[in-house]
């Protein structure tokens, strides 16, 4: 636990070190596609101590100056697959944005869909030993939260205090000077394979630039696609994405719960390619052009070529009806939200008192996919696009690109973490003697 | 899948390269290749090294004035180049000095009599035409107020090619009388000419004496105040170089005092104004004593006192003694 504190606060270092200097990249390493933003920190309101949120959701501080995109390669199901191709499908994106801003960026923040995320919840209790909770306690009571079995080669990615109780009060957001004896705390933990963030640490670390913070996908696209009262009432953000359909839950601005489908555009994509036996490229193309999930009598009528160049001319001039198309896309649509309805379920979403669901992502942009999705996850569902910044271009504003606008939003706001507190004193003698030390030597 | 040994860039042959047939025509240039469009690592790193501030201004400032100051350097350092460069920057700029819209075609003097005029032209020794870039008037102006006749010169290059120089001459103000001749002097004492080189219009006071035109202001003070005198004056003689004495066409003298010279005559006058003794038989009357008036009388004067009373009228008043 200390370990992963310690590189975590590493990286939050690195994070304060490169808002200091104003500029930071956020680079959402997809399966589709790789896209980076280059986001300049207004200097004069960043060193302003901000008091909660301000009227401007956190927003007014940043704006982004550069922005690119690029295909992706080398990643399967969201996770780092050939390490040489993501590498420079990395440096594109981030030259890109590089000679827009016309800056050099030097610190980025990652958001990483895939790696097999698993939620966990933990309580933590302590008695307080009187008078106002302050902020030792709240890092006591962090702190005898147990730490679940990850399994082997698993590391922490978030781990955010959600809720507070004092005594029988619970929904505190923030409990320090409240009065009570009994402090608890519910604590969300999201795990992920370790060694996927040790490959995406050495593929950033060879494009020259420092980590400095991973955050999970359907987190990122969560923060940015769900807009305030959907965070604070309960609703669920997925994030369809090429590779992995992602799910986050939210509830009182936190996100409780995180999962990943591993199934994607990018497997309805090889469907068409293979029912119709065209390339992948075409079957693409067709699937952007022509796609869809709910099949009328005219699409029987809408013909699509399907042209190929293997010099077998029948072969090459075949067509296809959208309707058959559309019989290649729906069985896999409906298979990913059916996936997804199954993790909703068995993280018990049913329970939550709002049932909002909001489909966002590259994927999502399949002409009736929200009539599809809401007869398989409940009737509220709608269709999400990321939050409006400042300076993003038109773009890079749709809704495959929610994930990284989100990140934006993290990086200008991060939540609470657990590695965000110091860890009790009792529980490291040897340390308040360090500190001590360490007070004398700055202070004489 | 792609071996792992095989080549990244694409080569840019064509894989089934046809033999050389010159009967054949020239295919058309294939398609190119798509290229990969991911940057290098090294092209990566060249452009975030470019985009790094300092390294920018270094590049785009420090570099271009490094390498101008390098070559200058090193073509400077040819003492050929440098006379060279000497050279060819002296005919430029002689090629514009002569050009004729700097050239000085006329001297014109005003506020000069003719004979400082000339004295003026010899001065400036200026053989025209004369490029104005040559003329450093400030000298001219210093030679030519060198001059002992001229107070003040102001010269100025007009347009035309017209240099003009405006003269105020020095004004005769006394005679002095010198070992040498009488000269004239202006009221500050300064040399304008010898007397016999100039035709007065008017007659000026005289004066005398070592040191004579370093008073020149107390000589012209005490003419106005011996103006009542008129034609008995001769003039004023400096004696030791401290004080004034009036001398008169008689060979008379008025010896005045070193301090308050001006007053002693106003006070001799008022006692000639009392008593005519100007007109009688004094060969000095001497002021030089605040207190006591002093008066020497002539040999037959004293001859004549030396006589009986009875002839003689009234008896004298006062003390007579030289």
């Amino acid at each position: 636990m200390n370990m992963l504190h310690q590189s975590q606060r590493a990286m939050r270092a690195k994070r304060q070190d490169a808002l200091k200097r104003g500029v930071v990249a956020v680079l959402d390493i997809g399966t589709h596609k790789i896209s980076c933003l280059v986001l300049k920190f207004d200097q004069a309101e960043a060193a302003l101590p901000s008091e909660g949120i301000g009227a401007m959701a956190g927003q007014a501080n940043f704006r982004i100056i550069g922005a690119s995109t690029t295909r992706s390669r080398g990643m399967r199901f969201g996770e780092i697959d050939s390490l040489q191709e993501t590498e420079r499908a990395i440096r594109t994106a981030v030259q890109g944005a590089q000679k827009m801003a016309q800056m050099r960026v030097d610190h980025v923040i990652v958001a990483l869909a895939g790696a097999r995320p698993r939620s966990y919840g933990l309580k933590g209790e302590v008695a307080l030993s009187g008078g106002s909770v302050t902020d030792e306690d709240v890092a006591r009571v962090l702190a005898v939260c147990d730490m679940p079995d990850l399994g082997p080669g698993r590391e922490v990615l978030h781990a955010q205090p959600v809720n507070f109780a004092l005594d029988h009060r619970s929904g505190l957001t923030d409990p320090r000077g409240h009065v009570g004896n009994q402090l608890s705390v519910d604590m969300h933990l999201l795990s992920i394979e370790g060694a996927v963030i040790e490959t995406l640490l050495h593929c950033v670390r060879r494009c020259d630039l420092d980590l400095a913070g991973v955050a999970s996908a359907p987190y990122a696209a969560g923060i940015s696609s769900l807009v305030e009262d959907e965070q604070e009432l309960g609703a669920a953000c997925i994030d369809m994405g090429g590779g992995t359909a992602s799910l986050s839950i939210f509830i009182k601005k936190h996100m409780i719960y995180a999962d990943t489908v591993r199934m994607g555009g990018n497997h309805v994509t090889s469907d068409i390619s293979k029912g119709l036996q065209i390339s992948m490229a075409d079957a693409e193309r067709i699937k952007c052009r022509f796609g869809g999930v709910i099949a009328t009598g005219l699409d029987d009528r809408e013909v699509i070529e399907l042209t190929g160049e293997t010099g077998d001319w029948h072969h090459d001039r075949r067509t296809a009806t959208r309707a058959e198309l559309i019989g290649v896309m729906r069985p896999r649509v409906e298979e990913i939200l059916e996936e997804v309805r199954a993790r909703l379920d068995a993280a018990g979403f049913d329970h939550l008192p709002s049932q909002r669901i909001v489909l966002t992502g590259g994927a999502s942009q399949i002409p009736g996919l929200d009539g599809l999705a809401s007869r398989i996850l409940g009737n509220q569902v709608r269709l999400g696009r990321p939050l409006r910044v400042q300076g993003l271009p038109q773009s890079a504003a749709g809704p495959a690109f929610s994930a990284v606008v989100g990140l934006a939003l993290f990086a200008a706001h991060p939540q609470d973490e657990w590695w965000d507190f110091e860890t009790p004193s009792e529980r490291l003698p040897a340390r308040s003697l360090k500190r001590a030390a360490k007070w004398l030597r700055d202070n004489w | 899948m792609r071996p792992l040994i095989a080549e990244r860039t694409p080569s840019r042959a064509p894989r089934h390269a046809p033999p050389p047939n010159r009967l054949q025509a020239p295919e058309p240039p294939q398609a190119e290749i798509p290229r990969d469009p991911a940057p290098s690592i090294w092209s990566y790193r060249a452009q975030r090294l470019w985009l790094t501030p300092h390294f920018r201004r270094l590049v785009r400032v420090w570099l271009p004035c490094f390498v101008v100051a390098l070559g200058l350097g090193i073509y400077f350092s040819q003492s050929d180049n440098r006379t060279a460069f000497g050279e060819s920057w002296q005919e430029l700029r002689s090629g514009i000095e002569n050009r004729p819209e700097f050239r000085i075609t006329v001297l014109g003097i005003e506020g000069a009599s003719d004979a400082v005029m000339a004295e003026i032209r010899a001065a400036l020794a200026i053989d025209l035409p004369v490029s104005s870039f040559d003329l450093d008037l400030d000298a001219l102006r210093t030679r030519i107020e060198a001059l002992p006749a001229v107070a003040r010169a102001e010269l100025r290059i007009q347009s035309g090619g017209y240099l003009a120089v405006r003269v105020s001459e020095r004004v005769p103000a006394l005679i002095w009388q010198t070992r040498e001749g009488p000269v004239l002097i202006d009221a500050e004492g300064h040399h304008v000419a010898a007397l016999a080189d100039r035709v007065l219009d008017a007659p000026l006071p005289v004066i005398g004496g070592d040191g004579a035109d370093r008073v020149a202001d107390q000589a012209l003070a005490l003419h106005a105040a011996a103006q009542p005198l008129a034609e008995r004056l001769l003039g004023l003689a400096w004696v030791g170089e401290r004080r004034w004495d009036v001398v008169l066409v008689d060979g008379r003298r008025i010896l005045l005092p070193q301090t308050g010279a001006v007053q002693a005559l106003d006070r001799a006058l008022a006692l000639h104004d009392a008593t005519d003794i100007l007109d009688r038989d004094v060969v000095r009357i001497d002021l030089r004593h605040p207190d006591r008036l002093t008066v020497q009388t002539t040999p037959a004067a004293i001859e004549e006192m030396n006589k009986p009373p009875a002839l003689n009228g009234a008896p004298p008043t006062g003390e007579q003694r030289g």
